[in-house]
This record gives C-alpha cells, structure tokens and sequence, in this order.
C-alpha cells in the first residue's frame, strides 16, 4: 500500500475532516493527563524538515510526535547540507534512508511537499508551503471552532459565519482554512484592502470590516507581514490598523459568543491593537493548545496503521489524494 | 443484533448483573475507594449497570470509561471510534479498580487497558468483570467476575449487550465491523 499524505485540503474529503476533528477529541484527552503521552506511535520516526523559520509549528509537530512516543529528527535549514549545496531531493533521500516515515516540510516555495512525495515512500505533511497550503492549521482552526462554539452551546459548521481579516492573497492559512470551513458547510467572508485578495477569489470579499462585523460568528485576524506595510499595497500601519484592526471600539460591538482567533504570532499595534486576554472570546490561547492535539491526530492517522485494509482512515480515503 | 444462536436474554443479561453487582460488593467490603471503569465501547453499558444495581444494593460508586485505542499492540487494525473519548471520574491513585467489558477472549484488550490505567495513577488493586468469558487467552489474564462462561469455537464471535448474548459465525461479521471479539 503507497503512503497517504497530508499535503493540502484536497487530500482529506468533509468526512475526513470530521473524521480527524474526532480523533482530535482523543489527542486532547490525553494532552489534559498529568502524563500527556501514549504508545501508539512507538518505533516510528517522524522527521520535521523546515526550510522556513518556524517555531511554533515546529515544537507543536515536534511536541505531537513525542506524546505518541515517536522518535523525531529536526532538519532546520541553517544548520544542513542544504547550504553546501545538496539538492532538496538528495536531502529528501538520505533522511529516508535513515529510516524515517513522515516528514514534516515547511518550505518558501509552493508546491514542495507534492513533490517530496514524488521522490520517498514515506508520508509527507505540509506544514505550509509559500502562499499555498497550511493544511495542520486549518484543523487545529476548525478544532477550536467546534470546542469553543460546544462549550457555548453551539454546534455544527451548517450555520457559520466565518470573517478572515487580513492579507489573503499571501496567506497559506486562509488558503486552507477557507477550503476546509467550505468543504464543511460554513460561510467565509474575506476582509481587507482589496490589493490583498486573491486573483482568483475563494471566497465573498468586502473591504469594509465595520459593515461585516454584525454578521460574524468568528473574527479570525490574520499576521499582517510587516515587510508589506510601506509597499504599494498598504501604504502605512496607521491605515491599516484604522480600518482593519481589531480595536477596543470594535472589540465592544462583538456579541458575546463571537470568537476571536489568530493563527501566531501577533503583530500588536497593527492587525490587533486590543489585548486579547481582556476579549471573552479570544480563543488565541486555545488555538495553541489544541495544535499539539490536532497535529498527533493527523500522526496517528497517517502512521497508526499497520494493516489498513482494516477500518477507515480519515486522510485519503476521501478526499483528491492520489 | 445479528441473527445467530442466543445464549442468553434481557432477563438473564439481568440476572447475571445483579449476582456480579454483590460479588463485587462482597469482595470489596464498604466499596471504599471503587471505582468502575468500563472498557471503550462494549464495556460502557455494562459499566453502568452494575453501577446502577451496585447503588441500588449498597451505596453509589464512581463510573468511568477508558479508551484503549491508542495502547493496543494492533494499532490501526481497529479503528479509533469517535465519541468513545476516556473519562475517569475520579483519583485512580489508590482506588481499587473494577475494570469492566462486555466478553474476555484474547485479554490482550485487558492488557492494553492496565497499561493505559497506568498512565493516570497507581490504583490499589485492579479486578476484572466481564459479561462473557469465552475462552481462547492469549495472555495470562484472568477474569474476577463473570456473567456467564461461555465455550466457543475460533470462527464463532460474541456479541453482547443488554439484551442477550448471541453467537454469530464470524464469517457473517468479518466483513462489517472488521474482526471477531
């Protein structure tokens, strides 16, 4: 049997999604023990290959790995052969031939991870390539929602009203955040200068966010990347922040059942200028949290099989996954 | 239920919880520190019952689940049910833990449940009850309590719950849920 992935949304069908959002109820069960960690991974080793800085991501899959007791090697560009010169694929097949079965790539380029898993037998996750895909974060998105909506006393994605402010022409996260709360059932209203949305648009967009607010379930704040704030696209952060930010004014008009969300790390003073420990519905804590969770179920689903002809699993079983 | 041989109905299914339910309290005199932990899923409702029937004859005890999916030596053969999330009721440091599931058969379900109880504390003492014993261990497991004693064959499998035990040919189930018990 070919390894299965996680490269992008179109790996994992609706079904799967939920089917990885139960298996993440597992994970967070054993994340709440004073002992967070079980056996089911033992003797697999997982190998985390970042082109790109990362460190949340990074200690999240890192962390993931070892509460399910697998081994785990971290490649981090600066200290490898990739800077004398060795190819991405020499590297991809030396780590191999260590004995791994999944990487984990982060990589600046779009596209990477479909061919690293031209290239080995091991499973691949993308833990965000360029603007393209994020797929980990949109679960550990799509978890929290679930969670945090269930101890309000909301269920479902039917119903949803999802606002995702911010840079979304240049954004992996609302790529796939977008694809998966779609894919689910929920709506999704892009929020922004019109000079960030995406050519080919997936989603509703408004460039007027005091208009959408009334309107929204959850407020989902993307990282305004500094280098762009100056640029042609966003003349100055005074502006943007005055018409995008979350501000306490804003902050006020929030029902009381509304989340706020950010993927990490925060820009403060720009894309938000409240104090999210001071917002009921800040669940940015929890986001965090619930990565580690979501991540060991993407793991477990991938690697937990040693027969699989046997019962179901979530990833490519559904979805486009080749 | 499927259709094969019943062994046993609702009114022995009853029966048979009742005597464990004062087996249980004659063994652990007081029932000081019990807890019942019933095995995710088949041990669930068997958990209850004789939680129910232990309060109606003596004085109410903690009910649990465990989820063993993530401790079994075929990983990935079964697949992790959703829903069937564990949840322990209270300190399993120095209770006396009755683990309870619907049919003994390998024990390697057992074992999976010991390692997992090991992983939130050290309990006093652990026991077994279980509705159905049908032979065939693979481990050196035993049971503390049992419903009924039940001799099966290799191609037969056992389904139980609270209304009867049933004998099936495993040839008719392989193919549903993926495996005899």
């Amino acid at each position: 049997m070919s390894a299965r992935h996680l490269r992008g949304i179109d790996d994992v069908g609706a079904d799967g999604l939920l089917r990885l959002l139960d298996l993440t109820d597992h994970m967070a069960e054993v994340g709440r023990r004073a002992n967070p960690k079980v056996p089911a991974l033992r003797g697999r080793t997982v190998c985390n290959l970042f082109f790109e800085d990362s460190t949340r991501t990074r200690m999240s899959f890192d962390t993931a790995a070892k509460r399910l007791s697998a081994d785990t090697m971290t490649l981090a560009v600066g200290s490898s052969s990739v800077n004398k010169g060795e190819s991405l694929r020499d590297t991809v097949e030396t780590l191999e031939a260590m004995g791994v079965d999944a990487f984990v790539i982060r990589h600046r380029s779009s596209g990477v991870p479909w061919r690293i898993s031209e290239w080995c037998t091991a499973s691949v996750i993308n833990a965000g390539d360029g603007w393209h895909q994020h797929p980990t974060q949109a679960l550990l998105d799509l978890y929290t929602i679930r969670a945090e909506r269930a101890a309000r006393g909301a269920e479902g994605f039917e119903n949803l009203r999802v606002g995702i402010v911010g840079d979304i022409r240049h954004s992996r996260v609302a790529r796939s955040l977008t694809e998966a709360l779609v894919l689910l059932g929920a709506s999704v209203l892009h929020i922004g200068p019109r000079t960030l949305m995406p050519p080919t648009p997936l989603a509703p967009s408004t460039d007027d966010l005091d208009a959408a607010l009334a309107d929204l379930d959850v407020v989902y704040l993307l990282r305004m990347q500094l280098e762009r704030i100056d640029s042609a696209v966003v003349p100055t952060g005074e502006e943007y922040s005055r018409r995008f930010a979350l501000t306490p004014e804003r902050a006020k008009r929030l029902g009381e059942n509304v989340l706020v969300m950010h993927p990490g790390p925060m820009n403060r003073g720009v894309e938000i200028t409240v104090d999210p420990a001071h917002l009921p519905g800040s669940v940015i804590t929890q986001q965090v949290t619930n990565g580690i969770a979501a991540r060991m179920a993407v793991l477990f689903d991938l690697l937990g099989g040693v027969d699989l002809d046997v019962g179901s699993p979530a990833i490519g079983s559904g979805g486009a996954a080749s | 239920m499927t259709e094969g041989k019943r062994v046993l109905g609702p009114d022995d299914v009853r029966r048979a919880t009742t005597r464990m339910a004062h087996e249980i309290i004659e063994r652990n005199r007081g029932l000081e520190r019990v807890v019942l932990v019933g095995l995710q899923r088949g041990g669930v409702w068997l958990a209850d019952s004789l939680g129910e029937e232990i309060a109606r004859i003596g004085q109410p005890v903690p009910v649990g689940s465990l989820d063993i999916s993530l401790y079994r030596d075929d990983i990935g053969r079964r697949p992790v049910v959703p829903g069937s999330v564990s949840s322990l009721p209270s300190e399993i440091d120095g209770a006396r833990v009755v683990l309870v599931d619907d049919v003994l058969y390998t024990g390697r379900s057992v074992k999976a449940a010991l390692d997992a109880l090991n992983d939130y504390g050290r309990p006093d003492s652990v026991q077994l009850a279980v509705m159905v014993d049908r032979g065939h261990r693979e481990l050196p497991i035993r049971p503390d309590f049992v419903g009924k004693n039940l001799p099966t064959s290799l191609g037969e499998s056992v389904e139980v719950d609270r209304d009867g035990v049933v004998i099936v040919d495993a040839a008719e189930t392989s193919a549903r849920d993926g495996g005899s018990r």
